[in-house]
């Protein structure tokens, strides 16, 4: 079979898979997050936590719970990391500097897992498990209990609760995440994953050579790593690693996971609002978008477009794997930049600038197509709020969605949630090109230097965590103003998130009129879809321009 | 406030006792038991020694002139299939890729300079010699090569250990796997266990 043929085939395959998984894991969620009834274990793990699984929560006190969990597992995190050559499992690591351990630990708390560190030479094993991989599945789950919270906002009426946030988090992790994470885990490890406690193993290779492997809890780690958009490698290569990743298979097979959730949710959505029509129209905005972005990267790195490098070598192959090629690189840097994964099988460092460029423009998005699991889906429905919201200005009515009217608050807030993560990308970025010792981080020169400092900031404050991974990060500045960046891109976009689903929550739901406009049809899928790629291209287009556009076109 | 965070830690501590020590624990223990060989690193074996892993690369290069030069250039050893340049020499635990931009001049000087170095060494013209020869992998670890390249390396490696070009051809036939299912990934051929195999059976 040609090259061709079997790259389509792969993306088929995958859309059919997904397609399958739509409604069951849509549905199942919808049923997760609405049920009024707790399984026994939930009820014993209420009682030991001492949280009331009854309770409905005020959206302040559901904010205030999610922060206070989140504040207290950075801590535990960073504490974790500070004293692991005291405790089990160290295999030999010392204690982790303070400033990779406050970065790591901002960043497997905000989903970004953003790493400054290289895994096999840092982490014992103990805080792999029971540090970063604990992470992995609860903040994937706190952002699926933001988007709930948010949902319930448009399908309640006349009161101040949006949920509870202990009972989502756990229903997630319990019901949803566990489970698909188990069982993908052995899939992993019969595919070649490592699934051991070893530590590290030294070996004589074949000419005599020295060889140093490490083992670990690597596919326990991996399905949850794509299944919660985390994607922090157990290793430094990350998916790249053939423990992680260990052939097309298994490839297949993460990229599968780290779409799923966020591809199901928008069925969630459909389900919990009443209308499924409302989820196709968000499900399709965002296929739209993940299929021209697969399109731009697989031309640009299968015609080597402006790369001398992949012109020499006759082929785009830095960076990339043999098992892997082109296509299913590709493949993988499109879903793993679109949702808030972050694990990359190939370095986006050496793409063509165009390819490269797209990865970084992903993120922009705010990574909604399809998205983080549970940001992917409220980044978009705010940003349908403001496509809404613009439709009503032209034709001068009073904007609504799904029954509730968009005033002057609920607008504040959404307007507010697109402004920050820019602010902070820019700002960032803009500060680390003024300082010149931050400057000299860069490991390409021109263009393709900034773009990874472009890319940094704009992979911390998005929570994605990929990297051009040329760029020096592991130093004081970096690790604390990425930290920062992370923090700030994580929960300040949820603060207004849940403060519009506490404001739509209040509201009497107003009928739907001739004047209404349908948001579910074609026209709305066009309209969002544009609101999208020009918020964004007017808020980055020149930040792009000096960095991936001027490699690209000159 | 306290009391919210004493909760807020009592759930982390119940999550970290579940997620991070029950289920790896569970799933080490299925994979140990279902998947042994894949789970404990897919070790090959020579003599009875473990020699490596089927799934991390190796450096196949002659013993150094002066073992105490770090510097000295590795030479390849024309007994062996050579796998991919690597960025960290086959080291695990300095996995990673060069990063290198695309328009990087000191890569596409050295791009062009292995291309020379692989053509001369396999005896082809440079235009022949496939991408996968001359660039770096993402893991600095790949244990793989192109069909394109293992077919490239075929009559040096017969010629020096005086082997038939029809028995090197079939063992790396042998080492060839095709796409996971017919139609994922590309094709490669295994160079830990191809070497391992001209080793045993010549």
């Amino acid at each position: 079979m040609n090259d061709t043929l079997a790259g389509w085939l792969q993306i088929i395959a995958l859309l059919g898979v997904l397609a399958l998984s739509y409604r069951p894991l849509g549905d199942y969620m919808a049923r997760v997050l609405t049920s009024p009834r707790h399984l026994r274990v939930e009820r014993v793990l209420y009682r030991l936590g001492g949280v009331d699984g009854d309770a409905d929560q005020r959206w302040p006190v559901y904010l205030r719970s999610l922060l206070a969990f989140s504040l207290l597992s950075v801590l535990f995190l960073y504490g974790l990391q500070r004293l692991q050559n005291h405790l089990l499992l160290a295999i030999g690591m010392k204690a982790v500097s303070p400033g990779v351990a406050f970065n790591t630990a901002a960043s497997f708390v905000t989903n970004t897992n953003w790493q400054s560190y290289s895994g096999e030479s840092t982490m014992g094993h103990l805080v792999q498990m029971a540090g970063l991989a604990v992470q992995n599945f609860v903040s994937a789950a706190v952002g699926i209990a933001v988007v709930a919270a948010l949902i319930r906002g448009f399908t309640r009426r006349h009161t101040d609760r949006v949920g509870n946030f202990w009972v989502d988090l756990t229903r997630i992790v319990l019901r949803v995440l566990l489970p698909i994470a188990f069982i993908f885990a052995i899939v992993l490890v019969a595919g070649g994953a490592v699934q051991n406690f070893h530590g590290v193993q030294s070996i004589s290779t074949i000419l005599g050579d020295h060889q140093s492997l490490t083992g670990g809890p690597v596919a326990s780690q991996e399905a949850i790593k794509e299944l919660g958009t985390n994607g922090g490698g157990f290793y430094n290569a990350n998916s790249a690693h053939p423990f992680e990743n260990p052939n097309a298979f298994t490839n297949f097979v993460e990229i599968y996971l780290l779409l799923v959730i966020a591809v199901s949710l928008p069925r969630t959505f459909g389900t919990m609002v009443g209308d499924r029509r409302q989820g196709y129209a968000i499900i399709a905005v965002m296929g739209l978008i993940w299929a021209a972005s697969v399109a731009v990267i697989t031309v640009n790195e299968l015609h080597s477009v402006h790369s001398a490098a992949g012109h020499a070598a006759g082929g785009m192959l830095e960076g990339k794997e043999q098992r892997f090629g082109v296509w299913s690189s590709a493949l993988f840097a499109t879903s793993t930049t679109l949702t808030s994964t972050g694990a990359v099988n190939s370095f986006h460092d050496s793409f063509s600038p165009l390819g490269g460029g797209m990865t970084i423009f992903n993120m922009m998005l705010g990574e909604i197509a399809p998205g983080g699991t549970g940001s992917g889906l409220y980044g978009i429905l705010i940003l349908a709020v403001i496509a809404v919201f613009v439709a009503g200005l032209m034709v001068g009515r009073t904007p609504e969605y799904l029954g509730k009217k968009l005033g002057g608050r609920e607008m504040k807030f959404a307007s507010l949630y697109i402004l920050t993560t820019p602010a902070v990308v820019l700002v960032g970025a803009g500060l680390a090109m003024a300082l010149p010792g931050e400057r000299a981080g860069m490991l390409n020169s021109g263009p393709h230097g900034f773009s990874e400092v472009l890319y940094a900031f704009t992979s911390a404050a998005n929570n994605n965590g990929s990297a051009f991974a040329g760029l020096s990060v592991n130093t004081n500045w970096y690790n604390t103003a990425l930290g920062l960046a992370m923090l700030i891109g994580r929960f300040l976009p949820m603060v207004f998130v849940l403060a519009l689903a506490g404001s739509l929550a209040r509201q009497q739901p107003v009928p739907a009129t001739a004047g209404t406009l349908p948001t579910h049809r074609p026209q709305f899928v066009g309209l969002l879809t544009a609101v999208i790629v020009i918020v964004v291209g007017l808020t980055y287009f020149p930040a792009l321009a000096l960095g991936p556009l001027a490699e690209g076109l000159h | 406030m306290v009391r919210n965070h004493l909760a807020a830690l009592r759930m982390l501590l119940i999550f970290t006792v579940l997620l991070g020590l029950a289920y790896p624990l569970l799933v080490t223990g299925v994979a140990q038991a279902a998947f042994p060989h894949q789970a404990n690193g897919s070790l090959v074996k020579h003599d009875g020694k473990t020699v490596g892993s089927s799934l991390i690369g190796q450096n196949f290069d002659l013993p150094k002139k002066n073992p105490n030069d770090p510097n000295e250039a590795p030479r390849p050893d024309p007994r062996y299939f050579q796998p991919r340049p690597s960025a960290g020499g086959y080291d695990p635990l300095a996995s990673g890729a060069s990063n290198l931009g695309p328009n990087d001049p000191g890569l596409v000087k050295t791009i062009k300079e292995r291309k020379a170095a692989v053509a001369a060494f396999d005896g082809v013209n440079p235009r022949d010699v496939p991408a996968d020869a001359v660039t770096a992998s993402g893991s600095g670890l790949d244990p793989d090569i192109s069909t394109a390249y293992a077919a490239e390396q075929v009559n040096r490696v017969a010629h020096v250990r005086h082997l038939s070009t029809q028995e090197v051809r079939k063992l790396v036939a042998d080492n060839t796997h095709s796409r996971s299912l017919g139609f994922m990934g590309e094709p490669y051929v295994n160079v830990v266990q191809l070497n391992l195999d001209l080793d045993t059976q010549h």
